[in-house]
């Protein structure tokens, strides 16, 4: 009886969405401790209590993928795409650290806060134009991010002048480098963050009116559901959430480097999510699988440097995994390790009710 | 299509608008009236020589043989990545892929030169990593159902992801190498001082691409495929066209031909990098669209996009010339414009549809 419990309750394990990530993270640590039996050992700071290892720096990597995913994880749940993640963390960056460095170099906790009020102020008025473009003047939502995407790095660049920026401000600072209760400030920043959006849009009925206009805008529509409004929030959610990681991934380094901030992070959002167990064609999307997909990376990319291999070699790798997990949700391999007789796979027909296109001119 | 061949000789036009005017006015009308899809085309007509007159008026020397060749020159690999990127939105899709090909495929062709391959065996082999890079953005797409979008931008990962395996570093040809040929320019009117018509074999490779595209697009089974596909995809299925095999043709067109943009733009630079061509994919895509080729699919000119790219190229000019604004602004222009000209088309086709 308790053995038959026991399997049901791993099936239903395999089954979660983000079990496979589970996996590859604790064999990526494995690999890791493999080299170095002392990987996964933390060490406590004698002078000020803090953890110190590995685990810790992943976790501290994790924070700024973790908020890109989550944005990226429902926009694409409503079918669309944020292509412009990455650039609009650089502009958040930029905006940070100019402010700071114009503010004078005082450590005050007044200037960091206005840093990060305008930075994320800027970063939601990016969310906005890619919302209306999406929303309201119907544009396909990869071209009017992919045009925020190329327009993002030179308005980065307008805003720093074309310069790195520098500044320091101990309290900006410490969000990114210090520590609270002997964990990372800014990995818990993070997951405060995720959960506020997790609960948000699972306790409530934003969640499943995200979903449903992913599964059918039109029948949503039907429903009683107005897409505009929930495409807005949801790509000004990713822009904002964009804005954070930034603020993040600047604050490690208290400089902005308008072309390397955030480049390809893009990449890294789209495969979080996938490896979460979306599906890319939208109707449905995971928290908690964005989190798994997000820790994953952050654990690859320093499995990747810890192993010695030249990071300039993972976004290739990635791409890799991207189109395999993209493969595997395809109708056809799919239905290669199906055994059962099916009937030959329908190609999804377009939809119906678009009307017929005029007859094409010479 | 009358107005579409304009384009070619825009030089000419401009002083015989005089006489000609009305006559043309009419002719467009008619054209315009009879076939709606021509207009976005003629409007970046319309822009262009707007362009070159502003640029005349405020700046001068704009239309003298020197600055219309380097036109043509320095953007001889854009015109040819419009082109490919003209087949693939002529069927609805995108390719998001092409800036980072040229990457790979130039970084790796520099390194193969300079460790000393056979020059033709290394165009060849350039060209054709471009070939298999689209070849592979398509079979995923055709046979797997994955969006294009998704497709290239996974391979434009990879391009750029491989290119820095090669080398982060700038790769530099050879002084002597016989690559660099393809970039030489050659004097064909000797006009006083520097004003001369000169020409490279680049532009001449990206005119042979534009003939054989336009051949392919308008006189061709493949090519009323190709229009068709994006016109109503079912529809062609239907109607007994190769749809999958054009479908992944024009990835495999559209990688080969950033192949070959790979190595005009590398043989008149010399110069490799894995960054080389970061947002060039946008560039194309505006080159394609402000030339009237619609996002959706199914329709656009080869010619048009020809126009579009030498508008993207004569702002470039015209913003060095005015010296007062950023070199930072120019993406964020270009993105301006592609913007403006994507809405533009939105309200165009849903007063079709009405």
């Amino acid at each position: 009886m308790s053995t038959a419990a026991r399997t049901t309750w791993l099936r239903e394990l395999i089954r979660k969405p983000y079990f496979w990530g589970v996996v590859a993270i604790l064999a990526l640590l494995l690999l890791n401790v493999l080299k170095d039996p002392n990987y996964l050992a933390l060490t406590v700071n004698p002078t000020n209590g803090n953890l110190v290892g590995n685990v810790v720096d992943i976790l501290r990597a994790s924070a700024p993928i973790l908020m890109i995913a989550v944005g990226m994880s429902l926009v694409i749940a409503t079918g669309g795409i944020d292509l412009s993640v990455g650039s609009v963390m650089a502009v958040s960056g930029a905006v940070a650290m100019v402010f700071m460095k114009d503010a004078g170099q005082s450590g005050s906790l007044g200037v960091a806060l206005g840093a990060i009020g305008l930075a994320l102020l800027v970063s939601a008025i990016l969310g906005v134009v890619n919302g209306v473009l999406v929303a309201y003047v119907g544009l396909q939502p990869f071209i009017s991010t992919l045009i925020m995407m190329l327009a993002g790095r030179g308005i980065a660049k307008v805003i720093t002048e074309g310069q790195n920026t520098s500044a320091s401000n101990e309290s900006f600072r410490w969000i990114a480098n210090g520590f609270m209760f002997g964990l990372p400030v800014v990995f818990l920043i993070a997951i405060v963050i995720v959960i506020i959006v997790g609960l948000v849009v699972r306790r409530s009925a934003l969640g499943l009116m995200i979903e449903a206009i992913g599964i059918n805008p039109k029948a949503s529509r039907m429903a009683g559901i107005k897409p505009s409004g929930l495409l807005m929030t949801v790509y000004i959610l990713s822009a904002v959430l964009a804005g954070v990681a930034g603020i993040m991934s600047v604050g490690t380094v208290m400089t902005v480097d308008v072309s390397r901030t955030g480049y390809q992070m893009e990449l890294d959002a789209i495969l979080a999510v996938v490896i979460g167990g979306a599906s890319l064609a939208g109707g449905k999307f995971s928290i908690g699988g964005a989190v798994v997909g997000a820790l994953l990376i952050a654990t690859l990319d320093k499995t990747i440097v810890f192993l010695g291999i030249s990071s300039s070699a993972t976004p290739a790798f990635k791409a890799i995994v991207i189109v395999v997990l993209c493969l595997l949700q395809s109708d056809r391999v799919r239905g290669w390790f199906v055994q059962r007789r099916r009937p030959p796979i329908v190609r999804p027909e377009p939809l119906p009710a678009e009307p017929k296109k005029q007859e094409v001119p010479a | 299509m009358t107005i579409v061949q304009n384009p070619h000789t825009p030089q000419a036009d401009a002083p015989a608008t005089e006489s000609g005017a009305t006559r043309l006015i009419a002719r467009s009308k008619r054209v315009i009236a009879s076939n709606p899809s021509v207009l976005p085309t003629g409007a970046a007509i319309v822009i262009f020589v707007g362009m070159v007159i502003y640029g005349e008026i405020a700046y001068g020397r704009i239309l003298q043989y020197n600055t219309v060749s380097n036109l043509f020159i320095n953007n001889a690999h854009l015109i040819i990545l419009a082109v490919a990127m003209t087949f693939v939105i002529l069927t609805g899709g995108i390719d998001l892929s092409v800036g980072a090909v040229i990457a790979l495929s130039s970084v790796a062709g520099v390194m193969l030169a300079n460790a000393g391959w056979n020059p033709l065996v290394v165009i060849v082999l350039m060209i054709l990593i471009g070939t298999t890079m689209g070849l592979v953005s398509g079979i995923l797409i055709q046979f797997f159902n994955v969006q294009p979008f998704i497709a290239t931008l996974a391979m434009m990962f990879l391009g750029r992801g491989l290119a820095a395996l090669l080398s982060t570093q700038p790769e530099r040809l050879g002084d002597e190498s016989p690559i660099l040929w393809l970039g030489e320019q050659f004097k064909l009117i000797d006009g006083p001082k520097v004003n001369d018509v000169v020409i490279t074999p680049g532009v001449i490779i990206a005119v042979i691409v534009v003939l054989i595209a336009f051949f392919v697009l308008h006189r061709t089974r493949t090519g009323r495929t190709v229009y068709a596909i994006g016109g109503s995809e079912s529809s062609s299925a239907l109607m007994g066209l190769a749809v999958p095999r054009t479908k992944v043709l024009v990835y495999v067109i559209s990688g080969t031909l950033a192949g070959v943009a790979a190595v005009v733009y590398t043989s008149r630079l010399g110069i490799a990098q894995n960054i080389t061509g970061i947002g060039w994919e946008l560039d194309a895509i505006a080159a394609t669209v402000i030339g009237g080729t619609l996002l959706t699919g199914g329709y656009g000119f080869v010619l048009g996009s020809v126009v579009g790219a030498l508008v993207l190229g004569l702002m470039n000019v015209l913003i060095t010339r005015d010296g007062g604004i950023p070199p930072e602004m120019t993406t964020i222009i270009t993105g301006g414009i592609l913007l403006i000209f994507v809405i533009l088309q939105r309200a165009v086709t849903s007063k079709w549809r009405t």
